[in-house]
């Protein structure tokens, strides 16, 4: 509270004079909280908890009752739904683990040249969005693929890569194993070699070894990932969708809603049973990581010790890697092939290549483009706004509740996709845009702020880390020299922290562009749709698949780009201010 | 918990991280019995000697036996040397009962009879009462005494300590050395500690050895090595030394130091030739009348330490550090004024150069 009057330079302001009991002096920092809170309850907190209301709501009476849960799990339908849902987001773990276990085991334990390109196999998969190259694995994987071609011709046999549910499990895997990479290769990273060495001392060794010592310790960062992995795949909409897999609980709730309306209340029930998942999922993980932040790497110690593989192991982790490159690389290629593709069906590849496609794609997705620039585009600005308010108003002062409005942004985590978009339906379809009679939740700008609450999260990670990197003596030096709160904020904390907010705006650019769960429920005419929605179009038709691709390796190059753009700014940053610091 | 006790011969060790070779014809006797302290500044090699004792790191050339069998070539877990790392490595998912147990439980010991010996161990350490916390739970120096507590509870042949103390705070750091060489006396475990700190060596060490650059200085008793350093090094590494250049003359049959500034100073006895002087602080007073063992000066620089006073004093070769007691009522000499320090050259020490 000691910041809550900043230094007002002059005399007394008409403010000031007035009795503070009827005007209560409120500054810059308090009225920006406000808003932001005020935001956040109406765009996140509100639609949310109406969905989950309306799910407790008898459609015809409107008195609260359990039934429409008795009559979810009486549909034989949704059994299957929520069954499959389970069990190709535990599926999808298990296979993201079998990916990147052995690459996060290769690149801390041993001295392995390819440990780069391990790094950047993380990064991959990430650039595409999952749907985009669910259409392309199909050709490589899928029935009449080229892998299954090949096969049948050598062995007679066709292996069901594809088929239903598998084929969403391998989509899904493939894309989504970086998280538990990236986890568990920072957690065996961070276990100091003298962790092992005083097991060896006593006389532990080998696999006993690895099992009492270094799994456990490692075990933290591997649910972190697996937990990410589970919620990430139970409620994504996008590639069971473009795979024609329909009996999963996203599908169906965008079904629902789409075909029979915004009154039917099964959508609702499956939005809570997705909400409830993916907290109870965090809830879980933050159980089992609770109390156990088992970083030990010592000032200059190094995490375990690592050695050199012998010649046949060494063949071996190259081919384990290779092989998991070309999983990993395989939606990127048939994408590519498919794009450039006339005609691509009953053979292994393509017949011929053209670049028609993508003359096609030009001609009829201007709008999407366009669309997305807007969308993306005011949801980003909005996001580091927003952001930067929050990490400013969270570190450095101390407004009362001000650790809620992180939480709040930070809940949009827990929120999927498809449940913000029926929130918005449902919330704004009775709320008309300002001077029309049209109803809000048919207007374009409501997909823009859907957008900006679903990115939102990881604008507030980039903002935070930026503020975190100022010290907080530079803002005092400036206060010093006579500056009010808010100059100095202009002045000093804004262009300081313009590195890491820079690097969050194009992040949320590039990854909103690509969002189709939450969009896919609000946009209402073609004219008003996104790039992302423009895929899921042209992949509904065969003819429209290789604009479609165009389209699709249009996204990852904007995906692509953009990550590599934000992770530079973030080299450049660090760097300048290491120097800046140097003496 | 008594042991057998073994000693540690190393013979003409030889190791190399890739190009650089860090340890360099390393010999050592360890008795039985013995606390032997490494001490060095860092990049010394102690540390790479202590580990490669307990077999970590690259396998070094030459010979480690402990108690009469080489164990140059196995690996850490067929050693049965006990260490306690720097930083405890104590393994955070591990209470400090599960911690303490570890070893035994490796070496296939039924349960009934680990429960006791960790018991044990902990009353050893004192810190019974924390056997169910957890390591985040406990302060450095109870981290410290678990780590101890369940490194002698397999009842090691030896015992490594490395930098055991560096990690704890001032006070508490005089308290553990004395509890560590109590500890050690009473179980008889022949140890190895490892210090870049010589008070703490001094202090605890029944010999030593000095390192520096991967080599082996000198080894002998922290008396011995202050009193008798046999090279420059040692000389500066242990305590504060002047060290003057120049030659031992013969004059007739008396011996006499001449510095490289042309100052004499009468020797009891020296191997003629070039050297150099050591005088420490204490081993020279402040006079007004010049004589036979005295060289001129001017203080320079005067500081008040309590006990004494320590004077940095300009001579026709170099500034001199001269400690002088301080007694209630005496005077202090004033920065500026021209003395001449008398020197007793029957405690200094020449180093042939």
């Amino acid at each position: 509270m000691s910041n809550a009057s900043p230094h007002s330079n002059g005399g007394p302001s008409l403010l000031d004079r007035l009795p503070a009991s009827i005007f209560p002096r409120v500054s810059g920092l308090h009225a920006a909280a406000l808003i932001i809170a005020i935001l956040l309850i109406g765009l996140l907190i509100i639609p949310v908890l109406q969905v989950i209301y309306v799910a407790f709501l008898d459609p015809n009476t409107g008195a609260l009752t359990l039934q429409n849960f008795v009559d979810f799990f009486r549909t034989t339908l949704f059994r299957e739904s929520f069954w499959n849902s389970f069990y190709v987001s535990a599926m999808s773990v298990v296979f993201a683990t079998v990916i990147a276990l052995p690459l996060a085991y290769i690149t801390t334990r041993f001295n392995f040249a390819g440990s780069v390109v391990i790094q950047s196999l993380g990064f991959i998969p990430l650039i595409m969005p999952p749907f985009v190259g669910a259409v392309a694995m199909q050709l490589i994987f899928g029935r009449n693929g080229t892998l299954n071609l090949l096969i049948e011709e050598k062995f007679g046999i066709n292996i069901p890569f594809m088929e239903g549910l598998n084929g969403v499990i391998l989509v899904q895997s493939i894309h989504y194993f970086p998280f538990i990479l990236i986890n568990l290769s920072t957690s065996l990273r961070n276990i100091d070699r003298s962790m092992e060495e005083a097991a060896q001392n006593l006389g532990s060794q080998g696999m006993r070894l690895f099992r009492r010592i270094v799994f456990p310790l490692a075990m933290p960062g591997y649910v972190a990932g697996a937990a990410l992995v589970f919620i990430k795949v139970f409620d994504d909409l996008g590639t069971p969708l473009l795979l024609n897999v329909n009996n999963m609980l996203a599908p169906q709730a965008f079904l629902r809603i789409s075909s029979i309306g915004i009154s039917d209340p099964m959508g609702y029930v499956i939005s809570f049973i997705l909400v409830a998942f993916s907290i109870f999922s965090l809830w879980a993980s933050f159980l089992v990581m609770r109390g156990k932040d088992y970083s030990t790497v010592q000032k200059g110690g190094g995490g375990l010790s690592r050695r050199d593989l012998r010649t046949g192991e060494k063949i071996a982790a190259y081919a384990v890697v290779a092989f998991i490159l070309i999983l990993v690389l395989s939606p990127h290629i048939g994408l590519t092939l498919l794009s450039f593709a006339t005609i691509w069906s009953f053979a292994p590849l393509p017949d011929g290549f053209t670049i028609q496609n993508y003359v096609v794609m030009w001609e009829n997705s201007k709008q999407f483009i366009t669309n997305t620039v807007i969308y993306a585009g005011i949801a980003a600005v909005l996001d580091v706004i927003i952001g930067t308010a929050i990490a400013y108003i969270v570190i450095r002062t101390g407004i009362w509740g001000r650790k809620s409005l992180d939480y709040l942004a930070t809940a949009a985590l827990a929120v999927p996709g498809v449940v913000l978009g029926i929130g918005y339906l449902r919330v704004f379809h009775s709320i008309d845009i300002p001077f029309t009679d049209k109803p809000m939740a048919s207007w374009w700008v409501i997909i823009a702020l859907a957008l900006m609450i679903r990115r939102l999260p990881y604008a507030l990670r980039a903002c935070t880390a930026a503020l975190q990197q100022v010290s907080l003596a530079l803002e005092e030096a400036a206060e010093s020299l006579g500056a009010t709160k808010g100059s100095t904020i202009r002045r000093i904390v804004i262009p300081l922290m313009s590195g890491g907010i820079l690097a969050g705006f194009v992040t949320s650019v590039a990854t909103a562009a690509v969002e189709l769960s939450a969009t896919i429920m609000l946009v209402s005419s073609e004219s008003d749709a996104p790039l992302a929605y423009g895929i899921y179009l042209f992949m509904q038709t065969p003819s429209g698949r290789g604009a479609g691709a165009a389209l699709g390796v249009v996204a990852v190059i904007i995906v692509g780009l953009g990550t590599f753009l934000s992770q530079l700014m973030i080299e450049r940053d660090k760097k300048f201010k290491s120097t800046d610091q140097s003496h | 918990m008594t042991n057998q006790m073994v000693g540690i011969e190393i013979n003409d060790l030889h190791l190399s991280f890739g190009e650089t070779e860090v340890l360099t014809g390393v010999n050592l006797d360890i008795q039985p019995g013995e606390f032997f302290a490494f001490l060095g500044p860092s990049g010394s090699g102690k540390s790479t000697l202590l580990r490669s004792i307990a077999g970590f790191g690259p396998t070094p050339r030459g010979s480690i036996r402990i108690g009469g069998r080489d164990v140059v070539s196995l690996p850490p877990w067929k050693r049965n040397v006990g260490m306690v790392f720097q930083s405890y490595a104590l393994w955070p998912h591990m209470s400090v009962r599960d911690n303490v147990g570890f070893g035994l439980k490796e070496r296939k010991m039924p349960a009934s009879e680990i429960a006791p010996k960790v018991d044990a161990a902990l009353d050893l350490v004192g810190l019974s009462h924390l056997a169910d916390r957890m390591p985040n739970q406990l302060s450095g120096g109870q981290q410290q005494r678990i780590a101890l507590a369940r490194t002698v509870v397999v009842e090691p042949e030896v015992l490594l300590l490395d930098e055991p103390l560096s990690n704890l705070d001032a006070s508490l750091r005089v308290q553990m050395r004395r509890e560590l060489l109590a500890l050690q006396r009473k179980l008889g475990l022949t140890t190895i500690f490892v210090t870049h700190d010589q008070e703490e060596a001094n202090t605890t060490a029944d010999r030593m050895a000095v390192l520096d650059k991967g080599v082996i200085q000198q080894i002998g008793t922290p008396q011995v090595l202050y009193d008798t350093p046999e090279n420059l090094f040692v000389a500066e590494f242990l305590g504060t030394a002047n060290i003057l250049g120049g030659q031992v003359e013969s004059d007739g049959g008396a011996k006499r130091f001449r510095t490289s500034a042309g100052d004499v100073l009468p020797l009891g006895d020296g191997q003629e030739g070039a050297g150099s002087i050591v005088l420490r602080p204490q081993n020279m007073q402040i006079v007004d009348q010049a004589g036979a063992d005295t060289l001129p000066g001017t203080i320079l620089h005067r500081e008040f330490m309590g006990s004494q006073v320590r004077y940095i004093v300009r001579t026709s070769g170099t500034e001199m550090i001269v400690d002088q007691f301080h007694h209630v009522g005496h005077d202090w000499r004033d920065t500026g004024s021209d003395v001449h320090l008398k020197v007793n050259t029957n405690e200094a020490v020449i180093v042939a150069t």
